[in-house]
């Protein structure tokens, strides 16, 4: 049996004639947060439905937990269903009603939400809402968490306020994380493991690791460096001399090609 | 300054302008402005709509218009909206089939008339197939747009949670469409109660439709006039009974947002 939760083995993928990935191989260790950045289109989503076993691979293997739970980069929350119902989804293979009750107000307590347990997404805010997904994708028995641009449609400050929120959150209930963004302060502050992907078909192009206990401070010297790490990596900042860029990876492709 | 209505005035508005309707009413006929023959007095209306509650006839055909007109949107919703979410979930026959229900959808349900004498005689059968030709037509198509509008990341996750496929139909797509298929309710009761009126007047024996009918074959303006009224109120009265249907806490999310 492999110890690694998600193993990508010589993996190709294309969507019709498009080449997404050829023979990429990826192993992530168990209790490992990883995050990957790389140009929109390059195929990170494609990479987490890869391992969520939604897609599968022209060619190679994938290895993948079976409790395996994913935020989506869109508004998954039912918004038929409370808060605490939504929640709850992540609870159903729990026989017990009072084992459920118990986990369920545990976690309220912990994404600080118990006061909206009774409201409805749409009477929640952003942050609150992303909280509750957060929340539904933890709660249970899950190892391994996928997260696809879980922050994207938040606004900087609050988007700040949930890395700092899913650290809290991690270091209750551990999980080995795989964090797709194009935000790269979000991943320099977040991952242990920072996976650069090139353009079409995507290739590892440059991997950096950031050896800091999290909850890390944004501005924190090493975050800082590896953001430029990141920014040069992508040809957007230079060795040695800062340029002012807003931190994205967008329009990168060339760069890292 | 426009300022926002109070509570207060939200109700008594209403109620001035309606006394004030009922005012310049009383005036016309006092100033006799066109003979009573043809303009009766709102005090004739009132002593029509008593002899007509006296007699017991305004009750029969009040009980018989609401039952034809439940008895047709019944059907009509229990085979529409069955048939809304087959189609809704299949393209191929989405595409061969919504060409004609748009058809039927356009042609006026007092087009059938003739057809319903024909088939069904006088009485509530023609009248029930009228209102059920009217509504089921509107529903199904409203009911395919809200299966075809859902976000298909909320089937991604009931899949990632391990809903069973007759689970994603009472726990996915019907509480999705809900607030939708409400609002198509509305609508469409109030056409059903429309077409009862036209209908029963001429294929009815009995029913509000064929009480105003008969009254003006009596030449019984004031009669004519309260089962005027009568029908309108009633109307009013079915769509507020719909309305509370968008108050259940789940369906608010479609309204609210």
């Amino acid at each position: 049996m492999n110890d690694k939760p998600l193993l990508l083995d010589n993996v190709s993928f294309c969507f019709g004639s498009i080449d997404v990935f050829q023979h990429l191989s990826l192993a992530i260790e168990r209790g490992e947060f990883v995050a990957v950045v790389g140009p929109s289109g390059c195929g990170k989503t494609t990479l987490l439905n890869l391992f969520s076993q939604f897609l599968k691979p022209s060619a190679g293997r994938v290895v993948c937990s079976e409790r395996l739970r994913m935020v989506y980069q869109t508004d998954s929350l039912f918004p038929w269903q409370t808060a605490s119902e939504n929640i709850a989804l992540g609870l159903r293979h729990v026989k017990k009603q009072t084992e459920r009750d118990r986990q369920l107000g545990e976690m309220l307590r912990l994404i600080r939400l118990e006061s909206f347990a009774g409201h409805y997404p749409h009477q929640l805010s952003g942050g609150m809402r992303q909280r509750v997904e957060l929340a539904r994708a933890l709660i249970g028995d899950s190892d391994v968490l996928l997260l696809d641009e879980p922050f994207s449609s938040l606004d900087y400050l609050t988007r700040i306020r949930m890395r700092n929120e899913l650290a809290r959150m991690l270091m209750q209930l551990p999980r080995t994380v795989v964090l797709v963004t194009h935000d790269i302060e979000e991943a320099a502050q977040l991952a242990d493991r920072i996976i650069v992907l090139s353009d079409r078909p995507a290739r590892i192009c440059a991997e950096f690791e950031v050896d800091l206990p999290r909850p890390r401070e944004l501005t924190h010297p090493s975050v800082v460096t590896t953001v430029h790490k990141i920014l040069t990596e992508l040809g957007l900042e230079h060795e040695g001399k800062r340029v002012m860029v807003s931190p994205t990876a967008e329009g990168i492709a060339q760069n890292c090609s | 300054m426009i300022g926002k209505p109070s509570y207060s005035s939200d109700r008594t508005l209403p109620l001035v302008v309606l006394l004030g309707a009922i005012l310049i009413w009383t005036l016309v006929s006092l100033l006799r402005v066109f003979p009573e023959s043809v303009f009766p007095s709102p005090m004739a209306v009132l002593h029509g709509f008593i002899e007509e509650l006296r007699s017991g006839r305004l009750l029969d055909d009040i009980v018989a218009s609401l039952f034809r007109v439940t008895t047709g949107f019944g059907l009509a919703v229990f085979t529409g909206i069955p048939v809304g979410l087959w189609l809704g979930n299949h393209a191929r026959a989405r595409t061969a089939f919504l060409p004609l229900i748009n058809f039927f959808r356009s042609l006026s349900p007092l087009a059938w008339i003739p057809f319903a004498i024909l088939w069904f005689g006088i009485g509530d059968l023609p009248t029930v197939f009228l209102i059920f030709m009217a509504s089921f037509f509107p529903l199904v198509l409203a009911t395919v747009a809200a299966v075809a509008n859902i976000p298909s990341v909320y089937f991604r996750v009931a899949r990632d949670y391990g809903f069973s496929n007759t689970e994603m139909l009472t726990n996915v797509t019907l509480p999705a469409i809900a607030p939708q298929v409400i609002t198509a309710l509305r609508v469409t009761a109030g056409l059903a109660w429309l077409v009862v009126v036209a209908a029963e007047m001429i294929a009815g024996r009995a029913g509000l439709g064929f009480a105003i009918w008969d009254a003006r074959n009596g030449l019984r303006m004031d009669l004519l006039v309260s089962g005027m009224i009568v029908i309108g109120v009633i109307g009013i009265i079915l769509d507020r009974i719909l309305l509370k249907l968008t108050k259940i806490p789940s369906v608010r999310w479609g309204y609210e947002r």
